[in-house]
């Protein structure tokens, strides 16, 4: 090693030592706590006491909560991410056609995604409100007897789905700028070929959003897996009706503050990560097959 | 043959124009609902049976002696006084009525209750609650640039073995659930003592935040490097270079790293949940929350109390909004 990488080398750990640090103390710690803590029986009061495998073998045999959990986060995410997805595309398709008002549009769509989660769950539990919310109010003017939405055991979950797609603004700014990206030469060789309105959709745009759509997909797997604010206010954390809501991180809540099951909760934890992992490992390899990066 | 083409033309400006004002009034309509409802009485906030949702908020409309002006069977009127047995007697055409409340309107023009914001700055400890988040937000904002802004010039700037290791490091840390984190973490602070106090929420800050390092790695590789080139022959330190030159070309990046905290930590709900103990130390967002499960059918306060957490956000961003966009499109891209 030279003088000159030695001094590179010692200036930049020092940079980077906030960073290290933190990791050591705010990530690497807590990971090994946690799956140490997933084999004992703890409550934070006592110290851990090993159990073994004992937490995983209860959450899989023996209690139907953990599947329902798991049942109702899968659900939502296998809904509200590819139809996020569309509606983000579609809204930055649209906005990219260099109509008068873009920035006003933008604006408008991309507001609901800064609001504070809390606020705007409240305001979404008076909107669907059954018997007074906006949404049967104007459903009851055109003869339509809505249905209960959150109050209901059946719409709860299309309710949540609904209004998660009132959140697709930050995935179409990314998109518009995704659009931006696209070289308008694609487009005029295209025409020369006379392809139609569809077939440059197809064939230019959407192969070329795809490093942009891998990147949404992404974020939106890891956000929806852990699906927690919303519906803690709008449940008051019991996940109800009937436990319809019963969000897996929701779950995972209760069992650590509410009957301060930690290691059962930190089970709980690590098999989302192992779920989180497999699935965005599952997106980044299959990716080599259908994401274009430009220029190859 | 060409006007054909013309129409076809005119229809594809005009198509998405009809397709982006319908979708921009769904977007709007909440928000509208929400500042509606948070200046309507209760007594309009629940709709009239049969009466579609009503937009604009009003009040009750009155004579020059406060008497309430009333509509009785397509007539006007005023209300004299309502009887134990709760009939309203009614001045209708001269005459005295004698009605149950469902047989009459009470008469409204447009106006503002502001009794709804009053009344959830007095149910809640509103200045305490703002000044706690404000506190967090700022805090938590500085201490992300500071430690944030050093860390990514170490990956962007200097070419120290390992340093590609590390970075994917900081990748993959982003992908780990809070969930595997918060425990521990929770097992620990509890051990210090620190439960019930700002210092959970605030020093994970000052360690460097992997998102704002992302960010700020991205925008300091912009920076030509004959930059630090010249500035090194000149003798200056690795530190200076970062404070004296890096530092001052990438303000729009330090504020885009300090807006965005800033926002995060005003909106986030469950770690402020997890560690703050009483209602004197609770955030805007969890003050909220408390609230809405306490009361949770005054629609009216709890719409007051939630456009009152949003408005700041909201003016936050129009004053920045170019910044803003530009933040998220950093990020997301440039991958």
């Amino acid at each position: 090693m030279t003088r000159h990488e030695r001094r590179d080398l010692r200036n930049g750990l020092l940079f980077a030592s906030p960073y290290i640090a933190g990791f050591l103390l705010f990530t690497l710690y807590p990971v090994v706590a946690s799956l140490y803590y997933s084999f004992c029986q703890y409550n934070v009061v006592r110290p851990p006491a090993w159990i073994g495998w004992e937490n995983y073998y209860a959450l899989f045999f023996d209690d139907p909560q953990f599947w329902k959990s798991l049942y109702n986060t899968l659900y939502f995410t296998a809904f509200s991410v590819p139809l996020g997805l569309v509606f983000s595309i579609g809204l930055a398709m649209l906005l990219n056609q260099k109509v008068r008002g873009m920035s006003v549009y933008r604006t408008v769509f991309f507001l609901p995604t800064i609001v504070p989660i809390v606020a705007s769950s409240v305001l979404w539990l008076w909107v669907l409100n059954p018997e007074s919310g906006l949404i049967n109010g104007m459903l009851r003017q055109i003869g339509i007897e809505g249905p209960g939405w959150i109050a209901s055991e059946h719409w709860s979950k299309p309710s949540l789905i609904l209004m998660s797609l009132w959140g697709v603004g930050g995935a179409m700014v990314i998109f518009l700028a995704g659009l931006a990206e696209v070289p308008q030469t694609l487009y005029e060789a295209a025409d020369i070929d006379g392809a139609s309105r569809w077939m440059k959709f197809r064939h230019v745009t959407v192969p070329m959003l795809t490093p942009t759509i891998l990147f949404n997909l992404v974020m939106g797997l890891i956000n929806s897996l852990q699906y927690f604010t919303q519906v803690y206010v709008m449940t008051g954390g019991k996940g109800t009706p009937v436990d319809s809501t019963m969000f897996y991180p929701l779950y995972l809540y209760r069992n650590s503050f509410y009957y301060l099951r930690m290691g059962y909760a930190s089970a709980m934890a690590w098999l989302l990560f192992l779920v989180i992992l497999a699935a965005t490992l599952a997106l980044l390899v299959s990716s080599k097959r259908w994401v274009h990066y430009h220029g190859e | 043959m060409a006007n054909k083409r013309t129409r076809a033309y005119s229809r594809a400006k005009w198509l998405p124009h009809v397709f982006l004002v319908i979708a921009s009034l769904l977007f709007a309509a909440p928000f509208l609902w929400m500042l509606s409802t948070s200046f309507k009485p209760e007594s309009r906030i629940f709709p009239q049976p049969g009466k579609p949702p009503q937009w604009l908020p009003t009040t009750e409309k009155t004579d020059e002696s406060g008497r309430r002006m009333i509509t009785c069977q397509d007539q006007p009127g005023v209300e004299l006084r309502v009887e134990e047995n709760g009939m309203h007697v009614l001045l209708v055409g001269g005459k005295e009525l004698r009605v149950w409340p469902e047989d009459f309107d009470i008469q409204q023009q447009f106006g503002l209750h502001w009794q709804n914001y009053a009344d959830a700055f007095l149910r809640m400890n509103f200045l305490l609650n703002l000044r706690n988040t404000l506190f967090i937000c700022v805090s938590c904002a500085l201490g992300c640039i500071a430690s944030s802004s050093l860390v990514a010039y170490s990956f962007a700037r200097i070419p120290w073995r390992g340093r590609n290791a590390m970075f994917v490091l900081v990748l993959a840390t982003m992908m780990l659930p809070y969930q595997v984190t918060l425990i521990p973490m929770f097992a620990v602070f509890s051990k210090l003592g620190w439960v019930g106090t700002f210092k959970p929420l605030i020093l994970p800050a000052f360690f460097g935040v992997p998102f704002y390092i992302f960010l700020l790695r991205q925008f300091f590789m912009g920076i030509p490097q004959d930059l630090s080139a010249a500035a090194r022959i000149d003798g200056c330190s690795e530190f200076g270079i970062f404070w004296r030159i890096i530092l001052p070309l990438s303000k729009p990046a330090l504020a885009t790293t300090g807006l965005f905290v800033f926002l995060f930590e005003w909106g986030d709900f469950l770690n402020p949940l997890v560690y703050l103990q009483d209602d004197r130390q609770y955030t805007l967002a969890v003050a909220l929350q408390q609230f809405q499960s306490a009361h949770e059918s005054l629609w009216g306060p709890l719409m007051a109390m939630s456009t009152v957490i949003t408005l700041p956000i909201l003016i936050l961003f129009f004053l920045t909004q170019k910044t803003f966009i530009q933040g998220i499109t950093l990020t997301g891209l440039k991958g």
